[in-house]
């Protein structure tokens, strides 16, 4: 597989929130605000990048030759969790500025199911390292666009007179599967 | 004693029903219930890392460190749920082909690291096995009935058997991504409208 292909794919076709359904949560829950969103997709790109890159190592020169495959999901949680530790440390003793940007969000990405997921799936289709790389990037680029989107769309409804029992969560939700049906319009690009 | 654990167990069923209620573990309830069975099956493996992972929780909560818990909660939720993935590779290996990259998510689920830190930290075992089990109903319940609204509405046809007769166009933008955000918002809609009542 090309890595346009793995590029195009994964931003837009196979788009991780809004075709495979991962990392909802903090996709409803942080895209209140335009300045949360940006904050979360900027913490998500970095993160998920990094952590494609580690798990793929470990599965593949950890797992793979000690036979503990069946520990794939512990080992994979707890590279991510330490690594999500190690790189707040990190950003908060060399880069203050990106520190304070990313705040909060840094040690939620820990329990975001888009991270995990990726993950696996880059092991689940048997990515070479490099593909492993390349999709992680797109996932995560897909993950940014789609919550930026969404923060935009949602900043409006705000001003809109929404009936009751559709407020807050409800309309999210709905408003969400039409952005959806909006990256659907992509699917047979590939 | 006995009616705070009935209180428990029967908050998970309205009150707090996740994903409703609690808005947390949306991606296996949106990604799963294109049919009824997923959601069932989906809800029934969360249900089962839930009430263990609040057991073991509750019993060892004199013994974990306030300060490391997050991850002590972490490295008890994964043995379980690596615990329903072998079991479910040996005995429902279809269902855990459908289901896929869902099941090892179940670590992530929100509502599993929640109940663990808001409840099963807090209280003795008898009480966490009950709000588990509570909870973890109360999800499959919300799974499987989002997931009979698509299938029925998607495909015409309910475990099998066509619904609507011959005639009935199948609705199958409701089995597709999309579908699965407008379903559970308009659930969401129509319980906030019963709820109010």
């Amino acid at each position: 597989m090309g890595y346009v292909e793995l590029i195009v794919g994964g931003i837009f076709v196979n788009n991780i929130l809004l075709a495979q359904f991962l990392g909802n949560c903090p996709f409803l829950g942080t895209s209140k605000k335009m300045e949360t969103a940006v904050g979360m997709a900027m913490a998500v790109v970095f993160v998920l990048v990094l952590a494609g890159l580690i798990t793929w190592l470990t599965y593949t020169f950890l797992l793979v030759p000690f036979d503990l495959l069946y520990l794939r999901t512990i080992a994979f949680i707890l590279v991510i969790a330490s690594l999500v530790q190690f790189v707040e440390m990190f950003l908060k003793k060399s880069i203050p500025a990106l520190y304070a940007g990313l705040g909060i969000f840094l040690p939620l990405i820990t329990t975001n199911c888009a991270v995990l997921g990726a993950c696996i799936i880059n092991i689940d289709k048997e990515y070479s390292f490099m593909q492993a790389l390349v999709s992680s990037f797109a996932y995560a680029v897909g993950f940014g666009l789609a919550l930026i989107l969404f923060a935009g769309v949602r900043e409006r409804i705000l001003l809109a007179r929404v009936p009751r029992p559709l407020q807050d969560t409800s309309i999210a939700l709905v408003t969400a599967g039409l952005l959806s049906l909006t990256f659907f319009a992509f699917r047979g690009m590939i | 004693m006995a009616k705070t654990l009935v209180q428990e167990f029967t908050k998970g069923l309205w009150n707090e029903i996740p994903p409703f209620r609690l808005v947390l573990g949306l991606c296996p309830a949106l990604g799963v219930t294109t049919t009824m069975e997923n959601g069932i099956g989906m809800g029934l493996a969360t249900t089962f890392v839930l009430v263990f992972a609040n057991i073991l929780v509750s019993l060892l909560r004199k013994v974990i460190p306030a300060k490391v818990r997050i991850a002590c909660f972490i490295v008890i939720i994964a043995t379980f749920v690596i615990v329903v993935e072998l079991l479910m590779q040996a005995y429902a290996y279809r269902l855990f082909q459908t289901l896929g990259v869902f099941i090892p998510l179940i670590v992530v689920n929100c509502i599993v690291l929640g109940r663990a830190e808001a409840f099963a930290y807090k209280n003795g075992m008898v009480a966490s096995t009950a709000d588990g089990l509570g909870i973890g109903i109360g999800f499959t319940l919300s799974l499987a009935v989002l997931g009979a609204v698509r299938e029925i509405l998607g495909t015409g046809m309910f475990f099998g058997h066509s619904v609507f007769g011959t005639g009935y166009q199948p609705f199958t933008f409701m089995v597709q991504a999309p579908g699965a955000f407008i379903g559970l918002g308009l659930l969401l809609c129509l319980m906030n409208i019963v709820g109010r009542k």
